[in-house]
């Protein structure tokens, strides 16, 4: 597809310092970190450590109770998730949660909307992304019809459907095997390389972390434990330690 | 958009959808004044039936008080026509307006407040009743005693005074009817419709993608709203009488969204196939308990057959029926 | 108008309110364990209503002394009714769960119907007329016998799901569905169980309400809906909010007949609805909904 999936080459993100909690729980902690525009970061940490929130609080769907989240140098604090995805923010979900009555074009049309208001468009752009990410021939196909991988596959394009600048990946790996792994992989790293698209991916499939990520932040009981280049972060000893008995290293 | 309906529908589908067209146009010369009357209270029901189908099959959001607007639309035109002499024409909107509002103000407060399913049900109910009872206390609109329009002589067919035979009012409610369709059958193809069916599906993983939700579940009841409003209209002007103990009842709402139910939620035809099931269906039954002198009899079957629907074709008898007369068109399209 | 007005009216009020609090006791131990809306709540009412006034025609059984045999007669019919019939629609979405239950409403309404007609019936007892006079107090037997009795029950009700393990295990059911399988709970049955409890509950109302009013087959639609006015206020799934609000509902809704005009009495009561679910939906006590 001729069309550049991400618009233009910003997508720069600042972390600054964001807390939240439920009642007395501390999902998370005064964590900051940034993201260069066009680079690919990996979040990791343990079940639990507050990665998920995280990036509700980037995208919106739960508002940090301190801290802020800056998109190119602009604060997203006080917008609504839709407001946000339109800012350019493409966002997956850990459990797939696809449009089920819709086709795969419709659902990825859907994603396309956000900055066209021509159907017909939308439905072109959709077409576009479901072939890039190998689904064109199941366009027509309703998710319930589909294997979960290809669900995650549709997940991700409705969400590139968005031109996003930056794009936020929650465990899109997970249940897939290796040979999917890699090819995914090669989509993003393909993607990131063709248009700079910014990618910050929860992940516990270290193939993946350690073949995209130019840099790794670990989070584990919501703090933010270690930041930096995949092969200092694996031999940190705290990183170790928080990580102790998962079978994470393939 | 017509051409794309026709496109993406099997020849089957086309043939019927054919078929049942010209048999309604032409069936007022067909068919006697009993039967005209049952089709002018079919269509009725599939007409507010579709305008009601929009709030829950399209947005998602349960409506158990659309009695309301057809309420209040057909009050606001029917105290306009009686007290200003302004015709149905130009009061209709006045009634749009009025029922617009109210479902704006309901949906507001619902969204804004984040009252979901059964809650904003009840919402609604409470709404429609509140308003019964307050209207029922207004002498100006006739209070319990009710409303009514003067009626003339039936020969001349008014069109913008809605004063005329019942088949004039036939070829009206039947217009609305079509053209609900075709507006339902257009936004479906739509940004509008596209979203409206993303925030139906998931609303959550639709806002992540960009719906802005309170802006189109606000569109969508006050399009719902306004179309039943028009309904109400037709209803003051055909009926003539209004009053408000029944007009505002729960029961009411429950009438008008059993169609859509019983044909299919969220479906284009549903609405309309569920019309046409039930009403003939309750007037058979009429007729077949009339000697009996069994004042229960058609009504414990009415809900009978509901309850079985509910049980064993909880989707609606429009995708069963679609399925059985093979109307599927080769590639899979929309229903 | 006398301080001595508003507080009869008020008492009154107050005790027609257990009654409404103890039919209210049934829709709110349904939802919060269930989480199934009765939409034909008022209708099953009416049921025992008719019920108690069969027993009392034929066999001349005082209504409080059949009252009994009338919620157990309930207490079967909802426990066949969850268990052949609502359990089915569980997993569907809520405006055909909706839909059944009215349509079980209109078929009971349907039943009555051809049973008793459409007239109005009630059942004179010999102490119909009398009142206590308590200093500025002047109240009905009947309703002081009323009250006194929806507030017996409503406690042999707390009881039941404070102090047995069947009330134990049904609060658990409904606290947490998978837990309660996980656990071994056999929810089927409980969920049986509750709702016959639920239902039964309203024929204890029922045939304590005919002492106060006629009965009718049409009459069920306004006590569903007042029921659920009571629940939101007092929060649904809290049996001491349903009692609350029932107390709130009937005395308010008394001072409103007297204050306002009577026929604007609902008017308030739904106003009100409107007001607490959109500052507080899940009551005063409840518990949030799903």
């Amino acid at each position: 597809m001729s069309a550049s999936v991400a618009a233009g080459s910003a997508g720069a993100l600042t972390v600054r310092n964001i807390s939240k909690r439920f009642g007395g729980l501390v999902a998370v902690s005064e964590v900051s970190f940034t993201v260069a525009a066009g680079e690919i970061h990996a979040l990791i940490g343990p079940n639990g450590a507050g990665k998920t929130t995280t990036f509700n609080m980037i995208a919106g769907a739960q508002p940090p109770d301190t801290g802020d989240v800056l998109l190119d140098g602009v604060s997203l604090a006080g917008l609504r998730p839709d407001q946000i995805c339109r800012a350019g923010v493409g966002r997956t979900f850990q459990i797939v949660r696809p449009f089920n009555e819709l086709t795969l074009v419709e659902n990825v049309a859907v994603g396309a909307l956000a900055w066209t208001d021509d159907v017909a468009e939308a439905r072109d752009h959709a077409r576009g992304v479901l072939e890039l990410l190998g689904l064109g021939d199941k366009k027509d196909a309703r998710p319930s019809s589909i294997t979960l991988p290809d669900r995650k596959c549709l997940e991700v394009a409705r969400a590139l459907a968005t031109k996003p600048k930056l794009l936020l990946l929650d465990e899109v790996m997970a249940g897939l095997r290796p040979t999917e792994t890699d090819r995914m992989v090669a989509i993003f790293k393909k993607l990131n390389a063709d248009t700079g698209l910014t990618i910050l991916l929860i992940e516990h499939v270290m193939r993946a972390v350690m073949a995209l990520s130019h840099r790794v932040l670990v989070l584990n009981y919501g703090r933010l434990i270690a930041d930096g280049k995949p092969e200092e972060v694996t031999r940190d000893p705290e990183v170790l330690a928080c990580y102790l008995g998962a079978e994470a290293f393939d | 958009m017509i051409a794309r309906i026709i496109e993406s529908a099997s020849p089957r589908a086309l043939a019927l959808l054919a078929v049942v067209t010209l048999a309604l146009l032409v069936a007022p010369w067909l068919v006697d004044s009993y039967v005209l009357s049952v089709l002018i209270i079919v269509l009725y029901f599939a007409y507010v039936g579709q305008a009601w189908n929009l709030m829950l099959g399209f947005a998602g959001q349960l409506s158990l008080g659309h009695a309301l607007f057809v309420s209040l639309g057909a009050y606001t035109s029917a105290a306009l026509f009686i007290k200003f002499g302004v015709p149905p024409i130009i009061g209709v909107f006045a009634a749009i307006a009025m029922a617009v509002v109210a479902g704006c103000l309901i949906g507001y407060l619902g969204f804004r407040f984040s009252i979901r399913g059964v809650y904003f049900a009840l919402l609604t109910i409470a709404f429609a009743e509140f308003t019964g009872i307050i209207v029922d206390h207004i002498s100006w609109l006739g209070a319990s005693s009710g409303l009514f329009l003067p009626v003339k002589n039936q020969q001349s067919n008014d069109l913008l005074n809605l004063r005329g035979s019942p088949t004039m009012f036939y070829y009206v409610i039947l217009a609305l009817t079509g053209l609900a369709f075709a507006l339902c059958s257009w936004l479906l193809n739509s940004k509008l419709g596209l979203y409206w069916q993303a925030i139906r599906e998931d609303q959550e993983a639709a806002e992540a993608s960009g719906v802005p939700l309170f802006r189109y579940k606000m569109i969508a009841v006050a399009i719902s709203s306004g179309l039943t409003g028009i309904g109400g209209v037709w209803y003051a002007f055909y009926y003539n009488n209004l009053f408000p103990e029944t007009m505002f009842k729960t029961s009411q709402s429950v009438e008008i969204i059993l169609g859509s139910v019983v044909g299919g939620v969220g479906t284009l035809f549903g609405p309309i196939l569920g019309a046409f099931v039930l009403t003939p269906l309750g007037e058979v039954l009429t007729a077949a308990t009339d000697g009996m002198h069994l004042d229960g009899v058609k009504s414990f079957f009415w809900g009978f057959c509901v309850a079985a629907i509910v049980l064993f074709r909880p989707q609606g008898l429009w995708p069963w029926i679609y399925n059985v007369l093979g109307l599927a068109p080769k590639k899979e399209g929309k229903r | 108008m006398s301080g001595g007005l508003y507080l009869n009216v008020a008492v009154s009020g107050l005790l027609t309110g257990l009654i409404y609090g103890l039919s209210a006791l049934g829709l709110s131990v349904i939802f919060g364990v269930i989480r199934i809306v009765n939409f034909a709540h008022g209708e099953m009412m009416v049921l025992g209503m008719f019920a108690t006034l069969v027993l009392f025609r034929a066999l001349g059984i005082d209504p409080l002394l059949s009252l009994p045999l009338v919620a157990a007669a309930l207490f079967a019919f909802g426990y066949l009714l969850q268990d052949l019939v609502v359990r089915r629609v569980a997993h569907l979405a809520d405006h055909m769960q909706f839909l059944l239950m009215a349509s079980i409403a209109v078929m009971l309404i349907s039943v009555c119907l051809m049973l008793f007609g459409p007239d109005a019936q009630n059942a004179q007892v010999s102490y119909g007329f009398d009142s206590f006079a308590i200093g500025p107090l002047l109240v009905d037997k009947v309703r002081v016998y009323a009250g006194a009795a929806a507030l017996v029950v409503s406690g042999l009700l707390f009881a039941f799901f404070h102090y047995t393990p069947t009330g134990k295990a049904i609060r658990a059911c409904g606290d947490n569905y998978t837990g309660a399988l996980v656990v071994g709970l056999n929810v089927r049955r409980l969920y049986a169980l509750t709702f016959g409890i639920g239902t039964a509950c309203l024929g204890a109302a029922g045939a304590i309400m005919l002492l106060l009013v006629d009965v009718h087959p049409y009459l069920g639609p306004s006590y569903t809906l007042l029921a659920f006015i009571i629940v939101i206020i007092g929060g649904m799934g809290s049996l001491p909010g349903a009692l609350l609000g029932g107390i709130l509902i009937g005395v308010s809704e008394a001072l409103a007949g007297v204050i306002l005009q009577p026929s604007l009495k609902s008017a308030f009561s739904f106003g009100l609805l409107i007001l607490v679910l959109l500052v507080r939906p899940q009551g005063l006590l409840g518990k949030v909904a799903r």
